[in-house]
């Protein structure tokens, strides 16, 4: 599949919410919020604590139902879809998920299959063909029959995103699916994902706390703030200092990453004078 | 036509086997080791079974008792067998599997070993409907499972509206569940001290849970209702499983959570309450098999089938003890689960300490 | 078996997290008098009311200044006695509630998890049945005997391993051995209608006995219980963080675990022993303290030392007044009493979606 296309590149957004007023119980997040995910990019959403990125992925993931406006999937909203076809089209990896008391990770993997199975037909042999690719494209071969309580966090983070490729879905969001990882694998998985908007051309929303993997990584970036956004684009076109303290408040001066040629954001932090 | 192909690629751990027929319109991942558990604990159970027809005050040889289920026994063995014995062990067997199925639901639910469907309040208030019933009106078997029933359900729906407030969160619902069987049970321990001595006594061996005296008729509803309700189980067994992975990942992969777990706990709440209003609220069984399969199988979570075949082998068993340990006095099956459950869980407490 | 068991321990901990309607220690203390007060307010009540009403004045008289009418007669010769078993057995009931919350960190534990109920019934059932024992305070010291023996296994079967009693363990083994205890006393229960009769009667719970013999048998252990438990309170908020960040704190896990176990079998034992099985006030009652005052251990204790009382007393007097000139057993009433409350607390706190 060639994604390089540039006519593809500016192909209609598939999923994109609409004047959307979302938050939860009675506190409101974000008011009339419309924003748009390109098709086939690697979409970032970066922003301080508690500004309604979350909720923004939660919204777009059909996990919260907008109050006003809506989230629209393919032309359709998005609340119209029975949940399984949203499922085959939209995989999410949530901030918390509970892998059960011993449980394998073979069989946690093909747990994700669950959207393209029938009452019937259980155990295709596409079933068993995506395991294996997600788990190959995670590295997780090895560690197939081993059991998820065991594994390292870095390890069973992998396992979860293997459990959401298996779903093989063209749209692929991620809440904060880099927290709990060490350096290394938090510049794996980031890779990974690279990897499959690139080669697969599925496109990734993922929802980020650190700007630096952002620009580097990210295709799209959407910024917010109180939650509304506050500037969205290339990173090489957007991240500038001004756009850094406008979203969180950090005096900075942006450079450019001598590896990667995309921005890097360096902080200011105190005065020079004091530290010595 | 019919291929069952080694799982080549997939290292599960476990003995995984892809079955895959009619050009693949119809495919499952058997677990083996899981099938040949079921197989194996049906068989003692039904093993179990055929030495509680043998035995008694009138002793049956086994090869006539089966002769006699395959209807080819004379007169007296016919009877003794098939009409006096058979429709109390043949519900022994299903209100066992039903049980352990009903347990593995709500453990699922809860995400608890200890999950039962106490949680909301029914059996307080199947034990209130049923008392209702004895004391207050004197009423048949068939009104006292009615009662049963409907003092269950009425209770459960009473708890699930109380906790009802835009939706039903976990705790709120926990709570108002204890405080309503608090009561309920108040009122039973009061009803029970006000009626005569021989009703309340009726009324609290019925409340142990017995299968005394449970015939042919006892035995044709229950059947058939839960010809009904184990389908509609099974169907539901793997969003319950996808259930586990936690409310947002579950709908991430397409299960409509809400309506599931509705789904769940109605079914659940049904196959305990068929039971309850067969035979009274026999303990344990809901809370020890779902959690005994789960140990001999190996799996992760609980499983609607093994915990029923589990469930079906110890109330079988328990029955055979309640009729024989201390014959020719019969004890209400209730206690037996309830006490060897009980011994049965110190054990395993004490041998999990021991491998530490 | 205890419903409260069943509870899920991710919904539990994240319920005891949450800071109470009263936020700072200058309100608490404010809403610990008005409790007081209550307090105080009830047991003139319960002296006052009952198949005969008494004047409040009658009943100041009758305490300060006695005189040998019939009023001051019952006054002194069965309110009194009742009113202080019903503070003292309220007290420890709360208490040893409050306790077994702390130490399971299960805000919906009863103290009827350790199998003190069962183990006293047990044996109360064993005094009938095999001594023929038919008198109240004949049956106190089987009970009390009940109790510790069933706690002492408990916590036996609950503390091997190298784990030790942690609170999941010491719940399974509590619902465990209560469920053998009372399965066998159901069958002796069951098979024998003297018997029955009996367990049926000490079942529903009563605080009236004769005189003050039971309550001067039973206040010493209570008494004990309540100390350690104050002294208790305050590594037990080191313990509601879990087992590592508490030993980091400074908390001995180990003796905590067994001073809190002593306490609660103390407690609960005695109680049930006086009063029999009365259940419901030690699981409400330092859950609504909760409410009020946040998760701090020593404000909770102190609440649920006050209002426990109130309940068990409260129940009293409403059985008496309820089925005039008869009464309702305490035991009974608790549960109707509370759990309205208790409900209605529930529906009114703003629970976050889970």
């Amino acid at each position: 599949m060639n994604r390089h296309d540039p006519a593809l590149a500016a192909a209609e957004p598939r999923l994109f919410a609409e004047g959307a007023t979302i938050g939860y119980d009675n506190r409101v997040i974000s008011s009339d919020l419309s924003v748009a995910i390109p098709d086939r990019s690697f979409t970032v959403i970066v922003g301080a604590n508690a500004c309604g990125k979350s909720t923004l992925l939660r919204a777009l993931s059909r996990l919260i139902k907008p109050s006003r406006g809506r989230v629209v999937l393919d032309g359709q909203a998005i609340s119209g879809f029975p949940a399984k076809e949203v499922a085959r089209r939209l995989g999410l990896l949530p901030q918390t998920s509970i892998a059960p008391e011993g449980i394998t990770v073979a069989d946690l993997i093909a747990r994700g299959r669950y959207p393209h199975q029938k009452l019937l037909q259980q155990w295709s042999r596409e079933d068993e063909a995506a395991v294996i690719a997600a788990m190959e494209a995670t590295k997780v071969t090895a560690l197939s029959h081993r059991l998820v309580d065991e594994l390292s966090g870095g390890q069973r983070q992998r396992v979860w995103v293997a459990m959401v490729l298996a779903q093989e879905t063209p749209l692929l969001l991620l809440d904060e699916p880099t927290t709990f990882l060490d350096i290394t694998h938090q510049i794996e998985l980031l890779e990974l994902l690279e990897d499959l908007n690139k080669r697969n051309g599925q496109t990734i929303v993922a929802v980020l706390h650190d700007l630096n993997h952002a620009c580097r990584y990210a295709s799209h970036i959407i910024a917010m703030r109180d939650g509304a956004v506050i500037a969205e684009g290339a990173p090489r076109e957007i991240v500038t200092a001004e756009l850094v303290e406008a979203v969180f408040g950090l005096p900075c001066i942006i450079i450019d990453d001598p590896i990667a040629h995309t921005p890097l954001v360096i902080p200011r932090g105190s005065a020079p004078a004091a530290r010595t | 036509m019919s291929v069952l192909d080694p799982n080549n690629g997939i290292a599960f751990r476990r003995p995984i086997r892809s079955v895959r027929w009619f050009g693949e319109r119809v495919s499952h991942r058997l677990d083996m080791r899981t099938l040949s558990v079921c197989l194996v604990l049906l068989a003692v159970a039904v093993a179990i079974a055929l030495v509680t027809l043998a035995s008694g005050e009138y002793q049956v040889p086994l090869p006539d008792v089966v002769r006699a289920l395959l209807g080819q026994a004379e007169g007296r063995i016919h009877m003794v067998v098939v009409e006096w014995r058979l429709p109390r062990t043949a519900l022994a067997l299903i209100l066992g599997g039903a049980l352990g199925m009903g347990g593995a639901i709500f453990q699922s639910l809860t995400r608890n070993p200890l999950g039962s469907p106490d949680i909301i309040g029914f059996d307080a208030g199947a034990y209130t409907g049923a008392l209702v019933v004895i004391i207050l009106m004197g009423g048949s078997y068939y009104a006292i499972a009615g009662g049963a029933l409907i003092g269950g359900l009425v209770t459960a729906l009473l708890v699930y509206a109380l906790a009802y407030s835009r939706g039903v969160q976990g705790f709120r619902l926990i709570i108002v569940g204890i405080g309503v069987s608090a009561m309920l049970t108040s009122l039973n321990t009061w009803m029970l001290l006000r009626a005569k001595l021989e009703v309340a006594m009726a009324a609290a061996i019925w409340g142990a849970g017995t299968l005394n005296g449970l015939g042919l008729d006892r035995l044709g509803p229950a059947a058939l209702i839960l010809a009904v309700l184990v389908p509609l189980a099974l169907l539901m067994s793997r969003p319950m499983a996808q259930l586990e992975l936690g409310d947002d990942a579950a709908r991430a992969l397409g299960v409509n959570a809400e309506r599931t777990r509705l789904g769940l706990l109605v079914l659940g709440v049904a196959l305990t309450a068929t039971v309850t209003a067969t035979a009274g609220p026999i303990g344990f069984v809901a809370l020890a098999a779902p959690q005994l399969a789960r140990r001999i199988t190996g799996t992760a979570g609980v499983s609607m089938v093994p915990s029923a075949a589990m469930g079906a082998l110890l109330l079988a068993g328990a029955d055979y003890l309640a009729q024989r340990a201390f014959a020719p006095t019969q004890l209400p099956v209730g206690i037996v689960t309830v006490s060897l459950g009980g011994v049965y869980f110190v054990w395993l407490l004490l041998r999990e300490a021991r491998r530490q | 078996m205890s419903t409260a068991v069943a509870t899920s321990r991710d919904l539990a901990r994240q319920e005891e997290k949450r800071p109470g309607v009263a936020q700072s220690n200058a309100t608490r203390f404010g809403w610990l008098l008005v409790a007081i007060a209550v307090l105080v307010m009830v047991l003139i009540a319960s002296v006052a009311i009952g198949s005969k009403d008494i004047a409040v004045g009658t009943v100041f008289d009758a305490l300060f200044a006695y005189n040998d009418s019939d009023d001051h007669a019952i006054i002194q010769a069965l309110r009194v006695p009742r009113t202080l078993m019903g503070l003292v057995v309220g007290a420890a009931l709360g208490m040893s509630g409050a306790l077994i919350q702390a130490l399971t960190r299960n805000p919906l534990a009863d103290p009827g998890i350790l199998g003190v109920n069962a183990g006293a019934a047990f044996f109360v059932v064993l005094a009938v049945g095999l001594f023929g024992i038919t008198t109240v305070q004949g049956y106190v010291w089987f009970a009390f005997l009940g109790a510790i023996v069933t706690t002492v296994v408990v916590y036996g079967v609950g503390s091997a391993g190298r784990a030790g009693a942690t609170p999941v363990r010491l719940t399974l083994a509590g619902v465990a051995i209560g469920a053998v205890l009372s399965g066998i006393s159901s069958g002796i229960t069951l098979l024998n209608p003297a018997i029955f009769d009996r367990m049926r009667q000490w079942g529903a719970g009563s605080l009236v006995a004769p005189g003050y013999e039971t309550l001067w048998a039973v206040l010493p252990f209570i008494a004990v219980g309540l100390v350690i438990a104050m002294l208790v309170a305050r590594p037990l908020n080191a313990v509601a963080l879990g087992d590592d960040l508490a030993a980091a704190l400074g908390a001995n896990m180990g003796r905590t675990r067994t001073l809190v176990v002593i306490a609660t079998t103390l407690l609960a034992g005695a109680s049930t022993a006086a009063a029999g099985p009365i259940g419901f006030v030690g699981l409400m009652v330092p859950h609504v303290a909760r409410w009020i005052v946040g998760p701090d251990q020593r404000w909770i204790f102190l609440f649920t030392l006050v209002l426990a009382p109130v309940l068990l007393l409260s129940s009293d007097i409403v059985g008496r007044l309820v089925m005039r000139p008869g009464e309702l057993q305490v035991g009974i009433v608790t549960a109707f009493v509370g759990a309205p409350v208790l409900i209605a607390l529930a529906r009114r706190r703003k629970v976050s979606g889970l």
